[in-house]
């Protein structure tokens, strides 16, 4: 990994508290994300690892806590807010518009840059016109990136789940983010899409320098690609470091390692 | 030969303007997933509107120049429908994102009633005179290739056209414009849409002006041939079966369902009428739409559903 290099804290979360009625998902739970880098989020099933998404996402509003973004204290995050803020998103169950090609799903991405006033937009005259002509050229670009040229027209729902997961990155990328989230971007994949999406991954944070922060499963993934790791259990913070150090942590071992070896 | 083809003509002319209204559903069901219930009373309102306005504007202006009155009073009513869309957006769906469908289909059934009475104490209930000058003497076609000749309503031209004209800018908005694939995705999956950027109350107030709009159009030329009256919220039942016919999702369907159940309600009433004692036009439509409930619930057009499992 050339080229790119850890930065300030840019996004800060300090003792992140929620709950969904008796239910704690996230216990005071306080971490931070340096500019550039990769951090992932792991841990067991039902440890609130996609609940912390969602929250720095503004689609959970927790009880307790802060969300400082780029210095920004967000008290109030919101969807809509967080998109403005240069935070973009992938799901977990992919949730692309079916309906829709693969380019016009890239070109929603595309939606909070685009100035043009409506009336202009539905004439399709003028700096309309251009306009969408500049988004398309950024579109393409992302298309090529992701190697997706063969499908740009197909509706997404037709595509294979692999297929359907890169769309749902390119759409995320076509947004610019500075912070890219991935909720299991590799989940239900065969090994060679896995590697595939690795290699984006890497490649979206070493050539735009945007800062990524994953959810995954994949213990062996998550150890290989990422600079340093959170780990979750039960809806509280058991381990944070680099990969080896969260690998050499007892609490991790036991909570979730020595489940599952 | 033209006889059958009158009747043939006066039915696609009739079903142009059932589409009208079921387009109204089709657009408000693709761009948000709420089957609209309000929007015969969003024609009433419109066509109300309309009718007073253009009564109203050339007194206070003391002009009477019949066209600029019609003009006047049009601009003045797509504003009405503008205020009516964005209040609805403001004071109801705002509070119902992610709800149920059922929930939201409630909600315009309220709105429906709400518009009906707020429309008529605004307006006044009687029965009102929409005059855009739509020509209404019939005239004569292809006298030379049948004998007599065949007759065909100008007044029924003229709207079908103005409807095409409709579909057409419409089918351009949703497909080419970047606004148009908003709509689209939001219509597909609100919290991706979300998430993107895309601002979930603009984009409603959108659909709900479009609709506005289209509510207005069929509402000045079902008001101009029954004038704006009561009943003319009643048209909205009629395009239901339009809308199951063509599918829910489908603005080709739409066009296709109302050209359909116009040319059967009117083959069916000539031609079938007489064994079972006529009346058929009244229930032909429900009828048609029971069949395509029972062999193909997604309509013509509409997308099968198909869940993975």
């Amino acid at each position: 990994m050339t080229g790119r290099k850890i930065g300030e804290v840019i996004l800060d979360l300090k003792n992140i508290s929620l709950s969904f009625g008796g239910v704690k998902a996230l216990q005071d739970i306080s971490f931070n994300v340096l500019e550039h880098e990769i951090r992932a989020i792991i841990g067991p099933n039902g440890a609130g690892k996609s609940s912390m998404l969602n929250v720095i996402n503004g689609v959970y509003r927790p009880q307790e806590g802060e969300i400082i973004l780029r210095g920004e204290h967000f008290a109030n995050m919101n969807s809509y807010r967080a998109a403005k803020a240069g935070l973009a998103r992938t799901f977990q169950n992919i949730a692309l518009f079916k309906g829709m090609s693969v380019l016009d799903n890239i070109m929603t991405g595309r939606n909070l840059k685009m100035k043009a006033n409506m009336l202009l937009q539905a004439l399709w005259v003028g700096p309309a016109q251009r306009e969408e002509l500049e988004h398309r050229l950024k579109v393409e670009e992302i298309i090529d990136f992701l190697e997706i040229q063969h499908i740009r027209k197909t509706p997404v729902g037709r595509l294979p789940y692999g297929l359907q997961k890169r769309v749902d990155l390119a759409r995320a990328l076509a947004m610019e983010p500075q912070i890219l989230l991935l909720d299991e971007p590799m989940a239900g994949m065969n090994v060679e899409e896995k590697q595939d999406m690795c290699r984006f991954i890497l490649d979206v944070n070493d050539q735009f320098g945007t800062t990524v922060v994953l959810i995954e499963h994949d213990m062996g993934v998550v150890m290989d690609i990422s600079d340093r790791v959170v780990v979750l259990d039960y809806g509280k913070k058991i381990g944070d470091g680099t990969p080896d150090e969260v690998r050499a942590n007892p609490d991790v071992i036991s909570a979730y390692l020595g489940a599952s070896h | 030969m033209s006889f059958f083809l009158e009747t043939l003509i006066g039915g696609l002319m009739s079903g142009m303007l059932y589409s009208l209204v079921a387009l109204g559903f089709v657009l408000i069901y693709k761009a948000s997933g709420v089957f609209n219930f309000a929007q015969g009373a969003m024609v009433l309102f419109a066509a109300l509107s309309m009718a007073r306005f253009s009564e109203w504007i050339p007194q206070w202006l003391g002009m009477d120049n019949l066209f600029m009155a019609n003009v006047l009073a049009f601009a003045v009513s797509v504003a009405v429908m503008f205020i009516v869309a964005w209040l609805i957006e403001r004071l109801v769906l705002r509070h119902l994102v992610n709800q149920e469908g059922a929930t939201l289909l409630m909600a315009t059934l309220g709105i429906a009633y709400f518009l009906d009475g707020v429309g008529q104490t605004i307006f006044g209930s009687d029965i009102y005179k929409i005059d855009v000058g739509m020509p209404k003497e019939p005239v004569m076609m292809l006298e030379n290739v049948f004998e007599g000749g065949i007759l065909i309503n100008k007044e029924d031209f003229v709207a079908a056209f103005i409807s095409a004209m409709l579909v057409l800018a419409l089918t351009i908005f949703f497909q080419k414009t970047a606004t148009g694939r908003a709509l689209r995705a939001v219509a597909d999956d609100h919290q991706a849409a979300q998430s993107i950027g895309i601002p979930l109350n603009r984009i409603w107030v959108i659909v709900w002006c479009v609709a506005g709009i289209t509510a207005l159009v069929a509402g000045v030329i079902w008001g101009s041939k029954l004038g704006a009256q009561f009943s003319l919220s009643t048209v909205a039942l009629r395009a239901l079966p339009v809308v199951i016919l063509g599918g829910l999702t489908s603005v080709p369907g739409a066009i296709i369902g109302g050209l359909i159940i116009g040319v059967g309600e009117k083959l069916s009433e000539v031609y079938l009428g007489p064994y079972v004692g006529g009346g058929i036009e009244i229930w032909f439509a429900y009828m048609l739409a029971l069949m395509f409930l029972l062999f193909r619930p997604q309509g013509l057009f509409g997308e099968k559903i198909i869940d993975r499992v």
